[in-house]
């Protein structure tokens, strides 16, 4: 009996002290559930360290659900104070509901360039409401011993991947490491990561959103028809190959390449490969190259936030160079957008982000203004993508396809 | 005289009934209504009467995949029919034979995998059926079939049919055991006339055995129709939301957890989730009623 009344009362004053600890804390919703480590052990504790006294909480929903349940949280009011944004479309249809408040002037803001808060701006980029965190950049990895072996350099153009790729296949070995299954990357990685070479980085996005280009176009078309040459290329039964599968084929030596992007850096680092990196190559030698360099993470304020000024702190610490440098550093393969001065320590990160000295940076295709309409581009994109590299389309019905769903919403202003 | 109201009956009833009218029929009304109503961008809702079934079933870019559902819905009820349900008669008549040496423990073996939950299942046997990592091709080049190996989860032609079978390994236990409960329950008496009358074995199976469990195959024949209809966690778990490739495994379960919860840059909306729940619903009923006019009436002259 005595234990039962002793067991109610611990239970009643947990619940006390649970409530009392959670009226200052800072909750941040995100999806980048890889990182949860990373934020409870380095980034929050370097903040509190300088901003005793705040509680701050990392809570990650998955990345493909966290849009739907961001959403479903912030109309019944319980999401956090602090909101990991998507680039473009799906930020601004959260700012245009009043869900994000407007970040022009704060602290912290005037540490990023004007490029890097275009993610983050409505269309007339009056007004911001995420502060930039960093941006991911697409490429190939290469096993540098598999090349030493077989006696190969990185690709620089299209002929020479197709070379490389048959002298791997030739010697036993996937040229390259890829799977449909999950299908994002069939879009992600590939058709915005070697696109860009195709149609002229920004200069064929715009054409797009200007209505002066169709996904018709030969500068388009080219990329599925270079994607639809890849499956002698891939392992063996790809179309059922998870995202999982191709990690672990690149980091076991079974695999010489792998389409990747910069987030996956420090998952090969842990896995003790050694390997280095290659931009998606061009179609003639000394072509001008382009990367898909894409703003990819903000942070922004939940306009319903009890707490704003603790999380108006926490933002400005995330524009600090202290936070730019952790988070360029320590998570491996994002990298900051701010104006400060970073040295990145990875060697492959750093081979990455020297791209952007020669290549012409861009973003994902279809991430501003090509998504807002139905049936969904992004999702479109994923399947037209994987059958594409399954050889299950042509090139010309993935344009077709593609172009005509866009077209049934999509009136350029002329 | 008038018999007093059976108050006892009604008090013990009660709690029963309270607690299914809350936690089923209420929310089950809920759905209906709340299939008539619309989202909008802000999260509130108002009445549109038919607007998401109009919809769902006419508007090409939900319709579609809607349809593509119900197909493939269809087809993995109907590999579970045909190839579920005789498997489990087979082995049920088979395990209900006199003098089968260790019926008990081929039941429990065939039984073992319905115990095991679906999430494991799919990733045993994705596994298993990797081109990468599998031991399919190895063991199928033991017997000389190596090239027939294929990526059989990865393809649009075969991934349904591969989940299917998949389903069907688990799940063959439960006609099993239950034709087998029915068979052991017939009356010796009956066998052992017609034994003496001179009917063979095969005679007494098709012609005294099978009638006498109809009501037994026609409950397993409405069980797996309202369980594949209502499937979802094996196609999740191993092929996801967007079911593919190209939505070639995409049945109502995973249409509906779609446009419920949203995926990826999909929202979800609940109030579209629940036109979708309405229509499986009605799906699911429509069956059951089918089956109650046409088959169960006649069947009743059967029961003991």
């Amino acid at each position: 009996m005595k234990n039962i009344r002793l067991t109610q009362g611990a239970l009643i004053a947990a619940m006390l002290a649970a409530g009392a600890a959670q009226a200052g804390t800072l909750t941040i919703e995100s999806w980048r559930v890889d990182d949860k480590g990373l934020w409870e052990d380095v980034l929050i504790p370097a903040f509190q360290k300088k901003n005793p006294g705040i509680q701050v909480k990392f809570s990650p929903t998955a990345p493909t659900e966290y849009d739907s349940a961001l959403q479903a949280r912030l109309n019944g009011g319980t999401a956090g104070d602090l909101i990991t944004c998507r680039p473009f479309d799906k930020s601004l249809d959260l700012y245009k509901k009043g869900n994000l408040d407007k970040l022009d002037g704060k602290g912290g803001m005037q540490n990023f360039p004007a490029s890097a808060k275009v993610a983050w701006q409505t269309d007339d980029g009056k007004d911001t409401f995420c502060m930039p965190m960093a941006s991911v950049i697409h490429g190939f990895f290469y096993n540098k011993k598999i090349f030493k072996d077989l006696n190969l350099q990185p690709p620089k153009t299209i002929d020479e991947l197709h070379k490389v790729s048959e002298a791997v296949k030739k010697a036993g070995k996937t040229p390259i490491a890829l799977g449909t299954a999950d299908q994002w990357e069939s879009s992600q990685i590939v058709f915005t990561g070697i696109g860009p070479n195709f149609w002229k980085g920004e200069e064929g996005r715009k054409a797009l959103i200007a209505g002066k280009a169709k996904f018709t176009d030969p500068q388009f078309v080219a990329a599925w028809e270079e994607m639809s040459k890849w499956g002698p290329y891939l392992a063996k039964g790809y179309s059922a190959q998870t995202y999982g599968d191709t990690q672990n084929l690149f980091a076991s030596g079974r695999a010489a390449m792998v389409a990747a992007g910069s987030w996956d850096i420090g998952y090969y680092n842990q896995q003790g490969v050694d390997f280095g990196a290659f931009p998606p190559p061009v179609a003639k030698a000394g072509d001008k190259c382009y990367i898909s360099d894409h703003t990819d993470i903000g942070l922004g304020v939940n306009s319903k936030s009890k707490n704003k000024a603790d999380a108006q702190k926490f933002l400005e610490w995330v524009g600090s160079q202290e936070f730019a440098d952790l988070y360029t550093n320590k998570v491996t393969g994002f990298f900051s957008l701010s104006n400060h001065l970073i040295a990145v320590k990875d060697p492959v990160a750093k081979q990455m982000i020297d791209w952007r000295k020669t290549c012409g940076s861009t973003i994902r295709l279809n991430a501003q203004i090509l998504n807002r309409g139905e049936p969904n581009m992004e999702t479109e994109l994923w399947t037209v993508n994987s059958a594409v590299l399954n050889g299950k389309m042509t090139p010309k019905a993935a344009a077709d396809r593609i172009q005509n769903g866009f077209s049934k919403w999509y009136k350029p202003a002329k | 005289m008038k018999k007093p109201l059976p108050w006892h009956i009604v008090v013990f009833l009660a709690p029963a009934l309270l607690i299914y009218v809350v936690f089923s029929a209420w929310p089950l009304i809920d759905t209906l209504r709340l299939g008539f109503y619309v989202t909008s961008d802000t999260g509130s809702q108002h009445f549109a009467w038919l607007a998401n079934y109009k919809m769902l079933m006419f508007d090409p870019h939900w319709s579609e995949g809607f349809w593509n559902a119900m197909g493939n819905n269809l087809k993995f009820f109907l590999v579970h029919m045909l190839i579920q349900n005789p498997i489990g008669l087979l082995l049920a008549a088979l395990l209900s034979m006199r003098g089968v040496r260790g019926a008990k423990v081929y039941q429990t073996v065939l039984f073992l995998p319905t115990l095991l939950s679906v999430v494991i299942i799919g990733f045993i046997w994705q596994l298993i059926l990797s081109p990468l990592w599998g031991v399919s091709e190895t063991l199928l080049g033991y017997v000389g079939l190596a090239d027939w190996f294929q990526p059989w989860l990865g393809q649009e032609e075969t991934a349904l049919y591969t989940l299917s079978m998949m389903s069907v390994w688990q799940f063959v236990g439960i006609p099993m055991m239950l034709i087998y409960a029915a068979l052991i329950a017939i009356p010796d008496e009956i066998i052992e006339a017609a034994v003496v009358e001179g009917a063979s074995a095969w005679r007494i199976f098709w012609t005294i055995r099978v009638p006498l469990i109809l009501p037994t195959l026609g409950l397993v024949t409405i069980l797996t129709f309202v369980g594949n209809f209502n499937a979802f966690d094996l196609i999740y778990s191993v092929k996801g939301a967007l079911a593919g490739p190209n939505y070639s495994t995409d049945i109502l379960g995973t249409y509906f957890y779609r446009a419920f919860f949203g995926y990826q840059s999909q929202l979800g909306s609940a109030t579209l989730g629940a036109a979708v729940a309405t229509l499986m619903f009605l799906v699911i009923l429509a069956g059951v009623g089918v089956y109650f006019f046409f088959v169960q009436r006649k069947l009743q002259r059967f029961s003991f």
